[in-house]
């Protein structure tokens, strides 16, 4: 299943046999079209979880679609609840610490961290586990918001905050794409300096880092 | 009048009623009976914080001690209630801090909690006995440090998988020297280590001490001690389970468990190491209740575990128990109540292990007291939902999740109507039913017609149209909670039974087919219900009446509108308006 790129102009829960991962964009009857696909042209490249970082992107394509993770997930399906699985999560990564980082994720249970964007009047929760690479997060964070960026006309820059909930831990504990092959390509630094919004996070320390600064592992 | 007893015999007569449904009853006889049972009710439960008001409540009820709230709605553990919707306890205990200065006990499910709450509770209330916080969120461990320091008498400390902001675990070390009142400590969902000596002295000096669930920082070294320490515990939550193998500390556990004469109840189990767990075997036949649903064990492991247990009413375990194990708690727990299993491993696409709808078969088969069901599994067809049914008629609940969404039987390819049609029309005491699998509307004309007893009914990814809606409202007399996601219901089936929603506690839609006109006409037609519209794309105003809102809540209330919504919510009003907000 992809994450829907197109607008859907389609009502929630219209869609017959789909299964749409929550917070897909949806449009506002209100902003301009054209707009709103140029800002998803910018955010979104190919992406291939069994890609190395390096061989990415030659250019963005209008066609480009976002590889989800191994399973798109629809939010609360099946129902387990965030407490277990959490708590599967960390017994698994204990379980799987002396073996090689696999270039899937471990299989099964999540790590919720909350998000919130400046102006935006609520919180989402984001299961960590989804996404092996900063970049495939910072996608999915733009699009999740997306419907927002046009939208704040007061706000002049604004960040996208990311407040670790003590998983700091879990967080090292991921995938295991490098940090070099990230941030030598080019196109991606393009891609976030472009962009007016910045995922940053709060470590437990609580000082505010920029995303990208420690490996995704 | 002459023949009425005296209010001190209706008093004492009715200080043996302690239902709230009797209670309440009671107090619809008459104007003077109404009058004794509010000055002598004790205890009170509130299923919907926002049904009630704390005034409300305190008006009535002058004289309570003891209060259940609950807040979110049952969603809310799967991610689909956005954050800051609400729940805030805070106005409660404002209000009771006044009102009840002789408050003992505080249970509250899913509700949101500060550190200042609970400094104000542990300093309110003199003789505050029992704090049971389940899946609630919004405090600190520096709150639960004011409740060890303040509260003289604390019985119960209960954080039942609540979130909590874990700074250390230094608080434990804030009961005093003197505290030997309590009965039950659950701090199972904390990470921080406490200090394993203050928790061995606490433990160790609390001589009524049934309940003990550690966390998992508590390492398998510490649980001898602790257990030698407390040889009352009637149920034991371990910490980590797992230690390099070293026969002087599997011996010394073996030891402790012996020595625990009184142990019923079972949990815990992180990160086994199944070498220790013949530890826990002189335990087992005394054993009612075994949790082992976070134990990554196998099957064999379980299974040897299983088989010494012949006395367990109730089991929680992972799909890791597979078939076979189910085959063995058939023949071997003939007292077995209720069966929770859950998927090791929900998002990986393929089986991971050998369970099929044949174990729960075979457990409805084997297990004659058999009520209460929660099965994840990843094939189910309408022949085994008939076999379940006919064999297990007393059934009181039965949640059925089948991984993939609108699976079809498996053997037929057909929707499951039938099966789950077999259920309701057998189990004629079926008070909570959730659905999974392909669905059609004619699943929801089955429950309409057959689960008169039903109260809550969970629906995801099923039904054609309104008409299974209207089935489900026109026709289950019971109904208090219904819950839908991801079905094509919309505005037809609500705005025919409105009335009915009136008579339920809440409905909760997500991802369904309901207009926001839809919803302003309940708001406008129904005063007594709030009408909330949840919608992270803006108010729906600016939107066509006719556009689907992304997610609905309604809830009886005589406490009127509530004004602590966030952003994303409105209240349809009693004009059928839902107010912009002013940011």
């Amino acid at each position: 299943m992809n994450l829907k790129t197109e607008l859907c102009l389609g009502l929630p829960g219209a869609a017959g046999g789909d299964v749409e991962v929550d917070q897909s964009v949806k449009m506002k009857g209100k902003r301009g079209f054209s707009e709103t696909v140029d800002l998803k042209l910018n955010l979104h490249h190919n992406d291939h979880p069994a890609l190395d970082l390096s061989q990415n992107v030659k250019s963005l394509s209008n066609n480009s679609v976002i590889k989800p993770p191994a399973k798109t997930q629809v939010v609360g399906w099946p129902p387990v609840r965030s407490y277990r699985k959490n708590v599967m999560a960390v017994q698994k990564s204990n379980a799987e610490e002396s073996t090689t980082a696999a270039k899937t994720l471990p299989g099964g249970g999540a790590a919720f961290v909350k998000v919130s964007m400046d102006g935006v009047p609520y919180l989402r929760k984001v299961d960590l586990k989804m996404y092996t690479s900063y970049q495939q997060l910072s996608d999915a964070l733009a699009e999740m918001f997306s419907s927002f960026t046009l939208g704040i006309s007061l706000m002049a820059q604004t960040k996208v905050l990311c407040m670790i909930c003590h998983k700091f831990n879990q967080f090292r504990n991921y995938g295991s794409q490098g940090l070099t092959d990230f941030v030598n390509e080019s196109k991606l630094m393009d891609l976030l300096n472009s962009s007016e919004y910045v995922p940053s996070y709060e470590d437990k320390d609580g000082d505010w880092m920029l995303v990208g600064d420690v490996p995704w592992e | 009048m002459a023949y009425s007893f005296p209010e001190e015999v209706l008093e004492y007569v009715f200080s043996f009623i302690n239902s709230d449904k009797d209670r309440n009853a009671v107090s619809l006889v008459c104007k003077s009976w109404y009058e004794i049972e509010r000055w002598c009710r004790r205890r009170i439960f509130i299923g919907n914080c926002y049904a009630v008001s704390p005034g409300i409540m305190i008006r009535r009820f002058p004289e309570i001690r003891s209060v259940e709230i609950k807040g979110k709605p049952h969603f809310a553990d799967f991610n689909l209630v956005p954050e800051g919707w609400g729940g805030y306890v805070y106005p409660w205990v404002i209000a009771m801090s006044r009102a009840y200065p002789w408050l003992e006990e505080i249970r509250l499910k899913r509700m949101v909690v500060s550190d200042e709450c609970l400094e104000l509770i542990s300093k309110s209330f003199k003789n505050f006995k029992v704090l049971v916080m389940s899946s609630c969120e919004g405090f600190s461990t520096d709150g639960l440090a004011s409740v060890a320091a303040n509260c003289r008498n604390l019985k119960e400390l209960d954080l039942r998988e609540s979130e909590v902001e874990d700074l250390s675990g230094h608080w434990l070390s804030h009961f005093p020297d003197t505290c030997t009142s309590l009965v039950s400590l659950n701090i199972a969902c904390l990470g921080s280590e406490v200090s394993f000596s203050a928790l061995e002295r606490l433990v160790s000096r609390c001589p009524n001490l049934r309940m003990l669930q550690l966390n998992r920082a508590v390492p398998l070294e510490k649980l001898p001690n602790l257990l030698r320490g407390a040889p009352q515990l009637a149920e034991l939550g371990t910490g980590a389970y797992s230690a390099e193998l070293r026969p002087e500390l599997l011996s010394s556990l073996l030891d402790a468990f012996t020595g625990c004469k009184k142990l019923k109840g079972l949990s815990g189990f992180w990160d086994v190491v199944p070498a220790y767990l013949p530890a826990i075997y002189p335990v087992c036949h005394g054993l009612t209740s075994l949790n082992l649903s976070y134990a990554t064990i196998q099957s064999p492991d379980i299974s040897k575990l299983i088989s010494q247990c012949q006395n367990l009413q109730r089991l929680w375990v992972l799909d890791y128990i597979e078939d076979g194990g189910l085959d063995i708690l058939a023949t071997t727990c003939k007292n077995l109540e209720e069966l929770r299993v859950f998927p090791s491993d929900p998002y990986g696409v393929e089986q991971n292990v050998s369970l099929t709808e044949q174990g729960l078969v075979s457990v409805s088969e084997g297990c004659p007291k058999l009520q209460s069901v929660l099965y994840f599994c990843r094939r189910m067809s309408n022949a085994s939902l008939v076999t379940i049914a006919q064999n297990r008629p007393n059934l009181i609940r039965f949640r059925l999740c089948i991984i993939e969404a609108r699976a079809t039987d498996y053997l037929t390819l057909e929707p499951l109507d039938a099966g789950f049609g077999a259920i309701v029309e057998n189990c004629r005491e079926l008070r909570r039913l959730s659905l999974s699998g392909l669905l059609t509307d004619r699943v929801f004309e089955y429950i309409g017609k057959h689960a008169k007893k039903l109260e809550m009914l969970s629906i995801a990814f099923a039904g054609d149209g309104d008409l299974g809606l209207h089935h489900v409202l026109s026709g289950c007399e019971s109904l208090r909670k219904l819950e839908i996601r991801d079905s094509p219901f919309g505005d037809k089936a609500l705005l025919a039974n409105a009335a009915k929603l009136e008579t339920m506690r809440s409905l909760w839609m997500s991802s369904c087919s309901v207009s926001y006109g839809a919803c302003k006409l309940l708001g406008q037609r129904l005063p007594r219900l709030n009408v909330e519209v949840i919608d992270e794309r803006g108010t729906p105003e600016s939107r066509p009446e006719s556009c689907h809102i992304e997610k609905l809540y309604i809830y009886r209330t005589v406490a009127g509108r509530r004004f602590d919504t966030p952003d994303f919510i409105w209240t349809v009003d009693e004009e059928g308006n839902a107010p912009l907000r002013i940011a």
